[in-house]
Order: C-alpha cells, then sequence, then structure tokens
C-alpha cells in the first residue's frame, strides 16, 4: 500500500484524568473516504482534533505527509457578529486565490446564491456548503468534514454526499468524515470506523454493521436498518430492562486492542 | 495656527489612523475589557520607568507587553473567568501605580496629565515619538492584516490552515502595548481603549467588509480628533475628554442614521 497521509499509532488522550481516546491506531490513504462514526461523548471530534494538529496527544505518535495541505470543513463557525464579512471576502482569505475559483467552488457546492451576502445572514445548510467550497479552494490533499451535513435537508445531505464522491474523484484527495448519520453515510464511504473512546471495529460498510461490536454500540435495530440512531450501548441489560453493572461493557471486535 | 495647536492636531491624527485598524480588531476579538487593563497598567510603567529612569512611553511598552503576557498565562492557569481576572488586574495595577507614585517625594508628577492626556503640551520630541511609534504599529498592520483577519474569522480554521495562531496573538498584544505607550500622552490611561472602541462600533453598523470598517473607524477618529481640539480651544475644555466626547457624540449619532443593506 502506498505511503498514507495520516498515520496515528496508539494515540491517547485524557482530559482531566478522564479518557477521551484510548489507543487509537489508524492510517488515512490518498483517495480514500473514510467515516468515522460513534455515539455522544465517543471521542469522534478529539480524534478529528488530534488528527488536525489542534490538541497534542497524551502519549502515541502521530506522523502526517510533509506540508500536508488539508482542508478542514468545521462543524461551525465562530465569527463574531460586528466582523462584517462577505461569503466573496470569506473565501478570499485563502491565499492566492482568484475570484473565478471562487465562483466555481461556490457553483459546485450550490452555494452561488450567497455569493455577495454578509456570513452571519445565511442559513446553516448554506454555510456548510461554503465551507466546503473554502476547503476545496485550499486543494486539499486530505478533506476533513466534521459532521457535513448538518443542518442540511435530506435532499440536500443526499447531494452532498454525492458530491464529496466525485470531489474525491477530480482531486484525488483522501476524505475523514464524521458523522451522527448512519444510513447515508455507509453508503458513501470505503471505510467505516466505529469509535467509542477506542476503536471497536472498522471496515467496509457492510461488514462493520453486522459486527457485533458495532451492532452493540448502535443497537441491534439500528444496525439492522441502519436508520438514523444513535445511542450509547456500553452496557448490557438483563430480562427486565435493567442495566447491568458487572456485566462486559460491550463486544469487542478483531482490530480492538485495549483490554 | 500657534505650534502646540498644530503639534496636538498632528499627534492626535497619526493616533486616530493606527486606533482605526487596531480598533477593529479590538472590536471583533472581544478586547475592549483587555485593553482596558493593559492601559490602565500604563501608570504603574510610568512609575517605574521614574525609578529607573527610563523613557515613560518606553517604560509603559515593556510594562504592558509583560502584563499581556502574564495575562494569557492566568487565563490558561486558573479557573476564573476572564473578565474577572481582567477586573482584578486592571484596577489593582493602576491603584499600585498611583501608590508608587505618591512614594515619589523627589518627582513631581502631574498625575492628571498621565490619567486622562495632556495633549496641548505635546513637545516637537513628543511628536517625533508618536510619529514613529504609529508608523511602526501602522505597518505592522499591514503586513499582518491578512493572517489577522483570518484568525479573527476563526482560530481553529486559520490554524489548520497553517496560519501561525500563538505568534498572531503575541503580535497583536506587542502592538497593543505600542499603541498604549503612543496614546498615553494624548489621551491618558483612563481613555485610551474609548479611542480604540467608539469609532471602530461607529463604523461597525455600517460598513460592509473589514476594510471599509477601518477606513469608517479611521476618519471617524481623525474627525473627532479635530472637533475635539476645536473644542478644547473654544470652549477651554480638557482636549483629551474633549476628543472623546466628539467620538462619542458620532456614535450616538450613527444610531440615528438608517443601516442600508
Amino acid at each position: 500500500m502506498s505511503q498514507p497521509l495520516i498515520r496515528l499509532e496508539h494515540g491517547c488522550v485524557s482530559f482531566a484524568g478522564q479518557p477521551a481516546l484510548e489507543d487509537v491506531s489508524l492510517e488515512l490513504q490518498q483517495g480514500e473516504i473514510v467515516t468515522l462514526v460513534g455515539p455522544n461523548g465517543s471521542g469522534k471530534t478529539t480524534l478529528v482534533r488530534v488528527l488536525l494538529g489542534l490538541l497534542p496527544l497524551d502519549s502515541g505518535t502521530l506522523w502526517r505527509t510533509p506540508r500536508l495541505r488539508i482542508g478542514y470543513m468545521p462543524q461551525k463557525l465562530a465569527v463574531h457578529a460586528t466582523l462584517p464579512l462577505t461569503v466573496k471576502r470569506f473565501l478570499q482569505l485563502v491565499p492566492g486565490v482568484k475570484a473565478a475559483e471562487i465562483k466555481t467552488a461556490l457553483q459546485e457546492t450550490g452555494a452561488l446564491k450567497v455569493y455577495h451576502s454578509p456570513l452571519q445572514r445565511i442559513s446553516g445548510g448554506e454555510l456548510q456548503r461554503v465551507l466546503l467550497a473554502r476547503a476545496l479552494l485550499r486543494k486539499p490533499q486530505l478533506l476533513v468534514l466534521d459532521e457535513p451535513v448538518q443542518g442540511v435537508d435530506v435532499n440536500g445531505q443526499l447531494e452532498l454526499y454525492n458530491l464529496i464522491g466525485r470531489l474525491r474523484e477530480r482531486y484525488g484527495c483522501g476524505v475523514l468524515m464524521v458523522s451522527h448519520d448512519l444510513h447515508l453515510v455507509m453508503r458513501a464511504t470505503d471505510r467505516v470506523l466505529c469509535l467509542n473512546r477506542h476503536l471497536c471495529c472498522s471496515g467496509q460498510p457492510e461488514q462493520v454493521s453486522h459486527h457485533p461490536a458495532f451492532v452493540a454500540l448502535f443497537g441491534d435495530q439500528a444496525a439492522r436498518d441502519l436508520a438514523v440512531y444513535h445511542h450509547a450501548h456500553d452496557h448490557q441489560h438483563d430480562l427486565h430492562g435493567c442495566v447491568l453493572d458487572d456485566s462486559k461493557p460491550h463486544d469487542h471486535g478483531p482490530d480492538c486492542t485495549h483490554a | 495656527m500657534p505650534e502646540f495647536l498644530l503639534y496636538a492636531l498632528l499627534s492626535g491624527l497619526a493616533l486616530a489612523l493606527v486606533a482605526g485598524p487596531l480598533g477593529a480588531f479590538v472590536v471583533w476579538r472581544r478586547m475592549a475589557y483587555f485593553g482596558d487593563t493593559l492601559s490602565h497598567s500604563a501608570l504603574f510603567g510610568v512609575a517605574i520607568g521614574l525609578l529607573l529612569d527610563v523613557q515613560p512611553a518606553l517604560a509603559v511598552v515593556i510594562s504592558s507587553l509583560l502584563l499581556a503576557l502574564l495575562l494569557v498565562t492566568l487565563q490558561q492557569r486558573q479557573p476564573l473567568a476572564s473578565d474577572t481576572v481582567l477586573g482584578i488586574l486592571a484596577h489593582s495595577t493602576l491603584s499600585l501605580g498611583l501608590v508608587t507614585l505618591s512614594f515619589m517625594e523627589s518627582v513631581r508628577v502631574d498625575l492628571m496629565g498621565y490619567l486622562f492626556g495632556d495633549l496641548l503640551s505635546v513637545t516637537g520630541s513628543d511628536l517625533i515619538g508618536i510619529l514613529a511609534g504609529s508608523m511602526l504599529v501602522l505597518l505592522g498592520l499591514l503586513w499582518l492584516w491578512r493572517p489577522l483577519l483570518a484568525m479573527t474569522v476563526d482560530e481553529e480554521l486559520a490554524r489548520v490552515e497553517g496560519v501561525p495562531v500563538a505568534g498572531l496573538r503575541l503580535a497583536l498584544m506587542l502592538l497593543m502595548a505600542l499603541v498604549i505607550g503612543v496614546a498615553m500622552k494624548i489621551v491618558g490611561v483612563l481613555l485610551i481603549t474609548s479611542l480604540l472602541i467608539i469609532p471602530a462600533a461607529t463604523a461597525q453598523r455600517h460598513a460592509r467588509s473589514p476594510e471599509q470598517m477601518v477606513l469608517i473607524a479611521t476618519l471617524l477618529g481623525m474627525a473627532a480628533v479635530c472637533a475635539g481640539l476645536a473644542m478644547s480651544w473654544h470652549l477651554d475644555t480638557p482636549a483629551g475628554p474633549s476628543i472623546v466626547v466628539c467620538a462619542a457624540a458620532w456614535f450616538v449619532c450613527s444610531l440615528l442614521w438608517p443601516v442600508r443593506r
């Protein structure tokens, strides 16, 4: 296999003594779409921040291709209301970008109509598209998308996932996506990483969705029909539905390295 | 025009020229209270400068910079909200400055001048210092304009894109410290932030781009300097506060002006 874009080995991070990531190892390859799924609080955002170089590791090693160009699409943008900034001007902040390129990128992500709008006045879905356009303008080797379809309507979601697939073809970039939404994501992705502080399982969507660790994490029903369903199932129940304290936390996959 | 008035006008205009762009960043990044804290500490810097026989403006720049670094470390190390930390430091450094000055019986200090400015007593050599300081800040802001703006839009995004955010923050503090050194003679330590934020806040409602906001703020600041000096000349009011009153008057007028967007 070719040189990966990013390699993380045995990465651990904890916040105030609470482990957020435990012994996570992964590689991201060029031209591959990888999706990170997991319940709330499973450390998805923490892992992304580590890979982006925003958060130092407590232990483990992170290797990135030298001068790796990352197009990052954050979950939200914290632009203060007092900063008068149009979408056009916001995209011009990318170094060395031309007006024609900006229009093309916005056209591609379906947000050309907000070209002259103030950044604070556009809707959540439009902002997602603008942020994706911005990530593209960086001519990325790796596209990192944190909940890319948040606030986008269902038709738009499908469209966005298709677009991400096309962009991968065109730019040959690797894509790392974070998602809550299993159903749509599974169709658009090459490899799924299932995270619950450690990597529970990983593989192609088909395999993963039948994996016992995935089923334990997301629930049987969710795994069966891959519906939008997230539930931190890190415990077991007895016949009455009461939580069993002493039960094994969950099943482990073959990729699982922790005790 | 008498010479002292010309000196006052030129130094006021030089300050307005840098207060426009820097003030915009203070408003966008919500650093108003931070600026206040730094400028309040300037009096302590003056006292130390007099003790060590260092030029007061230089002592102020150095002490503000040291305080800025202390603030950043304190904000990361302890759980108090940052406005609380700023409040503690602003008032304790101001009081510390006043107490230190009162111990120095050998030096007679014009306290009112330091607190509210003494624009009409600006000398030729003061003017050269003010012009040099302003030009330095202006060049720094021009040079760092794009990365500073990128950092202001979103720090994490900027960091991922390779903008050296930590260095830029430090640079912004250095520029702030320089402006405080420049502005102390003009409006005094208690009023410095008002010249930074009032024109920028006035411009904000009507500007359509960051650059437009800076331009409008700079022009408003310059107009406030001219009007304030005229007011001081005709009505015999203190120059620094008169400039601030004029800037505040523009702000009130701008609220009555309908926003076209």
